[in-house]
C-alpha cells in the first residue's frame, strides 16, 4: 500500500507540473515561487530541526565500543573502533560518514537445517555498496549541477564533470553517476518490496523518498538525452534564482520544469522526514563521542539528587547482626 | 553429564522443535498484529511491596494475561508527559526517533528475533513501537497522515505491546553496531521501560532485586550477617583445597582499595567458585582491601529499570568508599555493572575527588584509564599482575578444560575490554578456542538473559534468545571438544548455564578468576587434589580414591 | 553535554554549502552574464532550424562523424530539401568561422567539453 501510494503520488506531481507549465503556463510559479519556497523550507528547516536536537543535551556519554579499549599500554587499543579521544572520535565520524563503517560490517544470517539445525553466518555488503553508491553519486550530480548556478563555473565542478562523463559514451556524454545513481535506487527499491522483513517494516515514509529521487533521476536523463531543453535559458533561469533576479525565459522545455517541481517537492519534504538522517548521523551520541568516561568526566546538565537509601539508615536496620557478626559498625 | 535435562527445563520443546523457526512475517501489518500473552513467553509483574520500597507509582497486584492492567485513570497524559520530558532531557532518544530509515540491517542482528521469528523483535520495529507513538502524538506529518507517515495513536494495546517487547529485549546493543547512524536499541528500550515505570508497569525479577539493593546493598538481599558468612565459607573452601588460611576483610576502614563484586558471584554456583577465586588471589597477593556489606552489589539493575533508579543504587558505592576512606576502588567479573561503572557512575555520582588515582600497590601500575572514576576492572588488574609476572601459575591445573570465551555484551560494547580476558584465560589455561568471529568481540551474542530477563517463567523466550550463543557454543564444542565456557558477568554464569544446557549439553560454565585460582601456586599451599569446584585436578583423578 | 558551539558551527559550514551559489556569485558579480554568439556570414538559415540547432547539433554532428568515417557518405539532405556535404570544417565553420564567439560562448558558459577539437584543428580567428 505505502508503495503504490508513493508512486502514485509521485506520478501526480509529474502531471502537476506537466499541466501547471504546459496547459496552464505558469513558468513563474514552477520556475521562481515554488522553487525559492523549497530552498526556504529546506533551509530553515533542515537548521529548525538540528537546533532542535541541540536543544536536548547528551546527559550520559554513551559510545558503541566496537573495539579494543585503551587500557595498558602494551594492549593495543582500537582508536577508531573504540576511540580514546577526539582524534580517534573524528576518524570513526569520517569513516561512519563518508563510508557508511558500520553498514559495511551488515551480515547475513541463516538457518541451516542440515546435517543439524545451526545458525550461520555470511557477508553481506549489498545494501553497503547500494547505499554508498547511491550517496556519492547523489554528491557528485549535486556538485555537478552548480554548472548552471555559477558563472564562472568553479574549477573543481569542471573536474567532477570530466570525471563523471570520463568514459565518453554517447553524445552528449553519458554520465556514470546518472546510471549508478539509478541502480542503486532501483536496488534500493527492490530489496524493500523482494526482502520479506524489509518489506513488512516499510512505510511510506520509505518509499515516497525514494521514488521522487528516481524521479528527479529519469526527469533530469530524459531531459538531458531525449527531450532536450535549451539549456542556456535554464542556466539564465538558475543564475537569476541565485542571484535574486528572477526570471522564466521562454520556450524551456516542459521536462525541465517537470525536473525541477519534483527536486523543491524533495527540499521541502527533506526537513519533515527520514532524509533529516543526514544531519543526524553527525550528531548521533553512540558515535560522536570518546569512549573516555573514566578518565575524563561527563557532565549531565539536568542532574538532580535523588532519594538514596544512606549507610546511616542501613546500619540503623541491621546494626545489631553486624555486632553480632563482628562486622565493624559506626555507632556502637 | 547425566542426559537429563535440569528441571527447569523440563516442559520446554526439543531444540530441533525450537530450531523451527519461520523468518516469514505474518500477512497483517505490525501495527494490526496484537501481543499474546501465553505462558512462557514474559515476566511476572512487579509486585506491590516492592515498588512501594521505592516510592514508585501506582504499586498493585496485576497479572498480563487478564484484561485489566489496572493503570491509572490519566494514564495517557502520563505517557504524553513522559515521553514529552524525555525528548527534552535525551538528544540519543529524540534523534533515534527521528533518523531510523528502515533499512533493516539490524533486522538479523537481534538474538530474539533469529531465535523467534518475530517480526516486532527485530531491532527497527521495537524501536517503531515507540516512534509510531511518537509520530502521533509530537510530529506534525504524524498527526496530518497517519498510517502513511508511520503514526498510530496511544492506546492501551500499544501499552501492552511496549511490556511485551520492551521485556524482550535485553538492552544488548548488537544492533547499535551495526546501524549506519548507530541507533542504540538499548537506549529506546530504556526509554520505553522508564515510560512503562510511570504506570507501574514493570517486572518482578527487576523489580526485587532493585528493591532489596536499595535496602540491604545487594539485589539478593543478603543481610550483612549473611554476607559475611558466605565469604567465610568460600575462605574456608578455600583452605580446605589449597590448606592456606585466608581471612576476609569486611567493612575495614583505611583500607587501600574497596572491592565490589555483583551478588550473583557470593549467592550462587558457578559464580561463587569466582568469587573464591577473588579471595585466593587477594590473599595471595596480600592485598590491603575490604569487602563492603552496604556496597555488596556492583550490579545494578536500575539499569534496567531507569536512569533516576541506576542513580539511586549506584549512589553507595561512592558513599561507601567514602566512608570507608579508601583510595580507590576494584569491581569484579561483572557485564551490566561495567556498564554503570563506565558509562554512568561519575557523572551520576561523581566527581570522585575523593579518591585517589588508582595505583597497582604489586606492580605500581597507574591505571590511567581511570583516573576519573577511580574504579578499575579486575580484569585489567590481574591482567597487569600476569604481566609484570607477579602471579606463579600452574595453568596445566586447568587442563580439563577446554575453553571458549563469551564476551558479555556490555563490557564489549558499552566499554570494550576484550583483551584483557583472553590474555588472562591464555595465561591460567592451555586449551582455548575463539567462537565464530561473528559471535564474539563487538559482535557478541546476548545470554539471553540480560536486561533483568534471567528468570524462569520466561523461559521459551530466554531459549529462544539464548539460541545463537548456545549455537555459536555447540559449534566449539563440536569443532574443538570445547567444554567450559569463560565469562567474565554474574548474570552470564547465571543464565548460560541453561542456554548450553539445553543448546550445548555438556558446557559447563566459568568465571575467570575461577580458572586463575585454580592455576595460581599460593605460598606454602599443600598440593592441591582438587579444583575449586571439588572435582579432582588433571592427573590427580586416581587419587581420589586412594 | 550540548556541544552547541559545535553544533553552531556545523550549523554555518551547512548553511554555507548550501548557500554556495549565491555568495559565489555575489563574489565573481558575473551571474548576470549571458553568452554572445557572433556569426560572421551572409547565409540566412543553418542546415536545420536554429530551434532544432540549439537542442539536437551535438547529434547531428555525431550523425556526420559516423556517417562519413564509418560509411563514407558525405551527402546531407536537410528538412528543405537541400543537400550539404557533411563536413565541420568545410560546411559548418564556413559560417561559424569564429570558435570563441561561436561554439565556446555556450561550451564554457555550461562547462560543456566537446570532442571535436581532438582531431580538427581549431580554425584560424577572422577578425571581425
Amino acid at each position: 500500500m505505502g508503495a503504490s501510494f508513493s508512486l502514485l503520488t509521485v506520478l501526480v506531481l509529474v502531471l502537476l507540473a506537466f499541466m501547471g507549465v504546459r496547459v496552464a503556463g505558469w513558468d513563474p510559479l514552477f520556475g521562481v515561487v515554488i522553487p525559492y519556497t523549497a530552498l526556504f523550507v529546506f533551509l530553515v528547516g533542515v537548521v529548525y530541526r538540528i537546533w532542535d536536537w541541540a536543544k536536548s543535551p547528551v546527559p550520559f556519554r554513551i559510545p558503541t565500543t566496537c573495539g579494543q579499549h585503551k587500557s595498558h599500554p602494551w594492549i593495543k587499543g582500537n582508536n577508531i573502533e573504540n576511540p580514546s579521544n577526539i582524534f580517534g572520535v573524528v576518524i570513526r565520524m569520517a569513516l561512519e560518514i563518508l563510508f557508511f563503517r558500520s553498514l559495511f560490517r551488515n551480515t547475513k544470517t541463516e538457518l541451516r537445517a542440515d546435517p543439524s539445525p545451526r545458525l550461520i553466518f555470511g557477508e553481506n555488503k549489498w545494501l553497503w555498496a547500494a547505499g554508498l553508491a547511491f550517496h556519492w553519486s547523489f554528491l557528485f550530480i549535486v556538485v555537478r549541477h552548480l554548472r548552471f548556478f555559477t558563472e564562472p563555473i568553479p574549477f573543481f565542478v569542471g573536474l567532477i564533470e570530466y570525471m563523471d562523463g570520463l568514459f565518453e559514451i554517447g553524445v552528449p556524454t553519458l554520465y556514470m553517476t546518472d546510471v549508478v545513481i539509478l541502480a542503486a535506487v532501483t536496488y534500493l527499491f527492490l530489496r524493500r518490496v523482494v526482502i520479506p522483513q524489509v518489506r513488512y517494516i516499510s512505510i511510506a515514509a520509505d518509499y515516497f523518498p525514494l521514488f521522487l529521487i528516481l524521479g528527479v533521476a529519469i526527469s533530469g536523463v530524459l531531459m538531458r538525452h531525449f527531450y532536450k531543453v535549451d539549456m542556456l535559458r535554464v542556466k539564465e533561469l538558475a543564475t537569476g534564482l541565485f542571484s535574486f533576479h528572477p526570471v522564466t525565459p521562454e520556450g524551456i522545455g516542459v521536462s525541465f520544469y517537470i525536473h525541477l517541481f519534483l527536486v523543491s517537492i524533495l527540499l521541502i519534504y527533506f526537513p519533515f522526514s527520514k532524509l533529516m538522517h543526514m544531519a543526524g548521523v553527525f550528531l548521533s551520541p553512540t558515535r560522536n563521542m570518546p569512549n573516555d568516561n573514566r578518565k575524563r568526566r561527563h557532565i549531565n546538565p539536568w542532574d538532580y539528587p535523588v532519594k538514596v537509601h544512606t549507610y546511616e539508615e542501613y546500619e540503623d536496620e541491621f546494626r545489631e547482626k553486624m555486632k553480632k557478626y563482628g562486622i565493624p559498625v559506626e555507632k556502637e | 553429564m547425566s542426559s537429563e535435562l535440569p528441571p527447569e527445563l523440563a516442559d520446554s520443546p526439543k531444540p530441533k522443535e525450537l530450531m523451527a523457526i519461520d523468518y516469514r512475517p505474518p500477512q497483517q501489518p505490525w501495527m494490526e498484529t496484537p501481543v499474546n500473552f501465553k505462558p512462557g513467553n514474559y515476566c511476572f509483574p512487579t509486585k506491590a511491596k516492592n515498588l512501594r520500597v521505592l516510592d514508585m507509582p501506582n504499586p498493585r497486584e496485576w497479572a498480563p494475561e487478564e484484561e485489566d492492567w489496572k493503570l491509572p485513570e490519566n494514564w495517557m497524559e502520563i505517557i504524553r508527559e513522559g515521553m514529552k520530558d524525555r525528548l527534552d532531557k535525551y538528544r540519543s532518544f529524540k534523534l533515534f526517533m527521528d533518523i531510523c530509515v528502515r533499512c533493516g540491517a539490524c533486522a538479523d542482528k537481534c538474538h530474539f528475533f533469529l531465535g523467534s521469528g518475530d517480526p516486532k523483535n527485530m531491532p527497527v520495529l521495537r524501536a517503531e513501537l515507540l516512534r509510531s507513538v511518537y509520530r502521533g502524538e509530537f510530529t506534525k506529518a504524524g498527526k496530518i497522515l497517519g498510517k502513511l507517515a508511520g503514526a498510530r495513536k496511544l492506546t492501551i494495546d500499544v501499552i501492552k505491546e511496549w511490556f511485551y517487547y520492551f521485556y524482550q529485549c535485553t538492552e544488548c546493543r548488537r544492533c547499535s553496531v551495526f546501524c549506519p547512524y548507530g541507533i542504540d536499541t538499548a537506549e529506546i528500550t530504556m526509554m520505553g521501560r522508564e515510560l512503562l515505570h510511570l504506570l507501574g508497569l514493570g517486572i518482578n525479577w527487576a523489580m526485587e532485586p532493585v528493591a532489596n539493593c536499595f535496602r540491604t546493598g545487594n539485589h539478593l538481599g543478603i543481610l550483612p550477617n549473611g554476607f559475611k558468612d558466605a565469604l567465610d565459607f568460600f575462605a574456608e573452601d578455600a583452605e580446605e583445597i589449597t590448606g592456606v588460611k585466608i581471612d576476609v576483610p569486611i567493612n575495614k576502614k583505611g583500607a587501600e582499595i574497596l572491592f565490589v563484586v555483583p551478588s550473583g558471584d557470593y549467592f550462587g554456583d558457578p559464580g561463587t567458585y569466582t568469587c573464591t577465586g577473588y579471595i585466593m588471589l587477594f590473599h595471595e597477593l596480600g592485598l590491603d582491601y575490604t569487602w563492603s556489606t552496604y556496597a555488596s552489589e556492583g550490579g545494578n539493575f536500575g539499569l534496567f529499570t531507569s536512569h533516576e533508579m541506576i542513580k539511586r543504587l549506584n549512589a553507595k558505592i561512592y558513599a561507601e568508599a567514602k566512608r570507608l576512606g579508601v583510595k580507590w576502588i576494584l569491581g569484579g567479573e561483572c557485564g551490566h555493572m561495567w556498564r554503570v561503572v563506565n558509562q554512568y557512575m561519575d557523572t551520576m555520582n561523581g566527581p570522585a575527588d575523593f579518591l585517589e588515582e588508582p595505583v597497582s600497590p604489586i606492580t605500581g601500575t597507574k591505571f590511567e584509564n581511570a583516573n576519573s572514576t577511580k574504579m578499575v576492572h579486575i580484569m585489567e588488574f590481574t591482567a597487569d599482575l600476569i604481566r609484570h609476572n607477579k602471579l606463579r601459575l600452574d595453568p596445566s591445573r586447568n587442563d580439563n578444560r577446554i575453553v571458549t570465551f563469551h564476551d558479555s555484551c556490555n563490557p564489549a560494547r558499552a566499554m570494550g575490554i576484550l583483551e584483557e580476558p583472553r590474555y588472562v584465560i591464555k595465561n591460567v589455561c592451555n586449551n582455548f578456542y575463539e567462537m565464530p568471529e561473528n559471535t564474539i568481540r563487538e559482535q557478541t551474542f546476548c545470554c539471553g538473559g540480560g536486561a533483568g530477563l534471567g528468570t524462569d517463567e520466561n523461559m521459551d523466550t530466554r531459549l529462544r534468545g539464548g539460541l545463537p550463543r548456545g549455537n555459536a557454543v555447540r559449534y566449539v564444542q563440536e569443532k574443538h571438544g570445547v567444554n567450559s565456557l569463560a565469562c567474565m558477568c554474574a548474570i552470564d554464569r547465571a543464565t548460560l548455564i541453561t542456554v548450553c544446557d539445553y543448546w550445548a549439553r555438556g558446557v559447563e560454565v566459568t568465571g575467570i578468576h575461577e580458572m586463575v585460582a585454580n592455576a595460581l601456586i599460593m605460598r606454602g599451599e599443600k598440593d592441591r587434589q582438587t579444583d575449586l569446584r571439588g572435582e579432582p585436578l588433571p592427573g590427580k583423578e586416581d587419587e581420589e580414591d586412594v | 553535554m550540548y556541544n552547541g558551539g559545535k553544533i553552531f558551527a556545523g550549523l554555518i559550514v551547512f548553511i554555507c554549502l548550501i548557500t554556495f551559489p549565491v555568495w559565489y556569485n555575489v563574489v565573481r558579480g558575473k551571474a548576470a552574464y549571458r553568452p554572445e554568439l557572433k556569426i560572421v556570414t551572409e547565409e540566412k538559415e543553418c542546415v536545420e532550424s536554429s530551434e532544432y540547432m540549439r537542442n539536437e547539433h551535438m547529434h547531428l554532428l555525431d550523425d556526420w562523424r559516423n556517417s562519413v568515417v564509418r560509411e563514407n557518405k558525405r551527402t546531407y539532405t536537410a528538412y528543405d530539401g537541400k543537400e550539404h556535404e557533411m563536413s565541420l570544417s568545410n560546411t559548418c565553420l564556413k559560417c561559424h568561422s569564429n570558435k570563441a564567439d561561436f561554439c565556446d560562448q555556450c561550451h564554457n558558459y555550461l562547462e560543456v567539453t566537446p570532442t571535436c577539437w581532438d582531431c580538427h584543428v581549431i580554425p584560424e580567428e577572422k577578425k571581425l
